[in-house]
């Protein structure tokens, strides 16, 4: 469970995130929004790119904004980026065990097993020894997935995992995201445009716009939610 | 020593053809032998057969470029692995040369742990000078580390090398005259075979470092700094402690190739090291390429066989500041990964243009 209080991020005159308080319970989650409304900026705060104003974060029970930036890994905190960042001069092997050699599961022993584990759960079929840099978008971004789901993950940011794939691989992501909460007991915080997405993986959503939360609750219900709608479309006209 | 090199194995991204499993790695794995082999192959040439092969002069040369290769190395991994851009290399040469005078006048350390003890000292040098510069990056790292240099030359200059006088900087004038800062060899390196040839070693072992490192936990965190800092940190990599330690790594065997430089021939003056060479070395470094390890080897062959071959020429050495200059622009602009990575392919496309036409249809 991530409890998020209070939480302001301002860049001088611009306040991205506005006094966000909201809990994501287990599962996977959703959070939503038009274009700059914080979605990106909440990622970063829990990643420790951007320091908030105020506010808090507790992610199972631990103040996460007390960590410094790079043990937030070890603790269990995983992300993808919006555009996707497998990293192109290592092997797709490589990539996935540079995660888990940071990660609260690490040791020779078990890194073999632990990532060729998380390439099979993101049914990744390419030799692990092939370098990214030769590698399609699709399986960059399932790359980028498996070193979110490698060496025991507690939280799991997605920042627009769909983006630029077709409707078929989107799907088979839609069953990989809903996994994970599922085999690895990890917290999914998923950001997607792709409502079919969002609608397929994730019981609860909640909704940015202009740095405030205006809805959570059950995906359905808050699809169907008034002032959601006004916030995408702009206007009072219905779906 | 094996030549790590991801970046030749590199297949056009945009026409990527369709390949069974076992064909792509095959594909990866038997050229890594292939290589391995001919590394051994010619390391053992190098080593045992060149000091039979050409006179004392070219021995000397020869020796240089293997020291240089040091250097050019540890330039090629802050630059092409981690993508740290220093200029003071030339520099943290003469602080390596420096100590390893100091500790051979100073102290009765045998040759092998004298070399460790000054690797390890310019090692911590290199930190206490890349420490407050690591918060930069790009330009302004370059900047620091020319400016730190440029302030080592100057501070060398007022101390000079040790030449065996009292005191902590163990400089004597008076003896400035009669004996010249040169470590004293043991009787086993006295000749300048023997010389050339623990230099080569010494030079592999300082490959087998780096390349030992890049196929490590601190070579994978030193690509995910190179590509995106952001994304390094997601995945839990202490981006400032791995910068730090490419960086001792880097002055380390700088270091190393500093003490080797004070024990040959001639011994060290203050106005061999100005700060510009620095820029030079770089240069040289970008055309051999920083993806391979190859890379050094060929830029070291540049900086230090090149200028002699044009003076045997009776040409100026000179030319080569333009020479370089043309060639770094020629090398970025088409062949980023280097000579050491364009020349092999283009011999390879030019063996396949030959065999077509020799064997048509």
């Amino acid at each position: 469970m991530i409890e998020v209080s209070a939480l302001t991020v301002r860049f001088g005159g611009v306040t991205p995130l506005d006094g966000m308080t909201v809990t994501f319970p287990a599962g996977t989650c959703g959070l939503i929004g038009p274009n700059g409304a914080g979605k990106t900026t909440f990622f970063n705060v829990l990643s420790g790119f951007v320091a908030p104003a105020a506010g808090a974060v507790r992610a199972f029970g631990e103040d996460l904004l007390a960590m410094a930036h790079y043990r937030r890994a070890r603790w269990g905190l995983r992300r993808t980026f919006q555009t996707e960042q497998a990293i192109e001069a290592l092997s797709v092997f490589d990539n996935v065990a540079l995660v888990h050699e940071h990660s609260a599961a690490r040791g020779r022993s078990t890194r073999r097993r632990d990532v060729l584990g998380a390439l099979e759960f993101v049914g990744l079929e390419v030799p692990p020894r092939e370098p990214v840099a030769t590698l399609g978008g699709k399986e960059r971004r399932l790359v980028e997935v498996a070193r979110a789901v490698v060496g025991a993950p507690r939280v799991v940011l997605l920042d627009e995992p769909a983006a630029g794939l077709p409707d078929e691989e989107t799907q088979h992501l839609a069953r990989v995201i809903k996994r994970i909460p599922e085999e690895l007991g990890a917290l999914v915080i998923l950001v997607d445009h792709d409502m079919s997405l969002v609608s397929a993986c994730c019981e609860v959503t909640a909704v940015l716009d202009f740095g405030k939360l205006i809805a959570s609750g059950p995906t359905a219900d808050v699809l169907r939610n008034e002032h959601v709608i006004r916030a995408y479309l702009g206007t009072e006209e219905r779906l | 020593m094996s030549v790590a090199d991801e970046h030749s194995t590199e297949v056009s991204v945009g026409g990527r053809p369709a390949r069974t499993a076992r064909a792509a790695l095959a594909g990866i794995e038997r050229p890594v032998a292939v290589r391995a082999g001919l590394v051994a192959v010619l390391f053992l040439v190098v080593l045992i057969g060149l000091p039979g092969l050409v006179s004392t002069f070219w021995l000397q040369i020869a020796t240089n470029v293997a020291i240089y290769s040091i250097v050019t190395l540890s330039l090629a991994v802050l630059v092409g692995r981690v993508g740290m851009v220093s200029l003071g290399q030339i520099a943290l040469l003469a602080v390596g040369g420096w100590v390893a005078l100091r500790l051979g006048f100073g102290t009765g350390l045998p040759f092998p742990l004298l070399l460790l003890a000054t690797g390890l000292i310019t090692g911590a040098i290199g930190v206490l000078i890349g420490l407050p510069a690591l918060r930069l990056s790009g330009l302004y790292l370059a900047l620091i580390t020319l400016m730190a240099a440029a302030a080592i030359t100057v501070v060398l200059q007022v101390t000079n090398f040790p030449n065996g006088g009292s005191g902590l900087l163990g400089y004597s004038g008076a003896r400035a005259g009669t004996v010249s800062s040169a470590l004293h060899r043991p009787d086993l390196l006295a000749s300048t075979s023997a010389f050339f040839r623990t230099v080569v070693i010494v030079a592999a072992l300082m490959f087998a470092l780096a390349a030992v490192h890049v196929r490590s936990r601190a070579g994978r965190a030193w690509a995910a700094i190179r590509q995106s800092q952001p994304s390094a940190i997601a995945a839990g990599v202490n981006v400032t402690l791995y910068k730090m330690w490419a960086f001792a790594l880097a002055s380390f065997m700088t270091g190393v190739a500093g003490g080797l430089l004070a024990t040959s021939t001639g011994g060290l003056s203050t106005y061999a090291f100005p700060a510009q060479d620095s820029i030079t070395v770089l240069a040289v470094v970008l055309m051999g390429g920083v993806y391979s390890f190859w890379g050094p080897v060929v830029a070291a062959v540049l900086l230090k066989l090149l200028p002699e071959i044009l003076k045997n020429w009776g040409l100026p050495p000179d030319l080569l500041t333009i020479l370089f200059g043309l060639g770094v622009l020629q090398v970025m602009l088409t062949a980023p990964a280097g000579l050491a990575v364009q020349v092999p392919k283009d011999l390879a496309n030019l063996a396949r243009l030959v065999r077509r036409r020799v064997a048509p249809g």
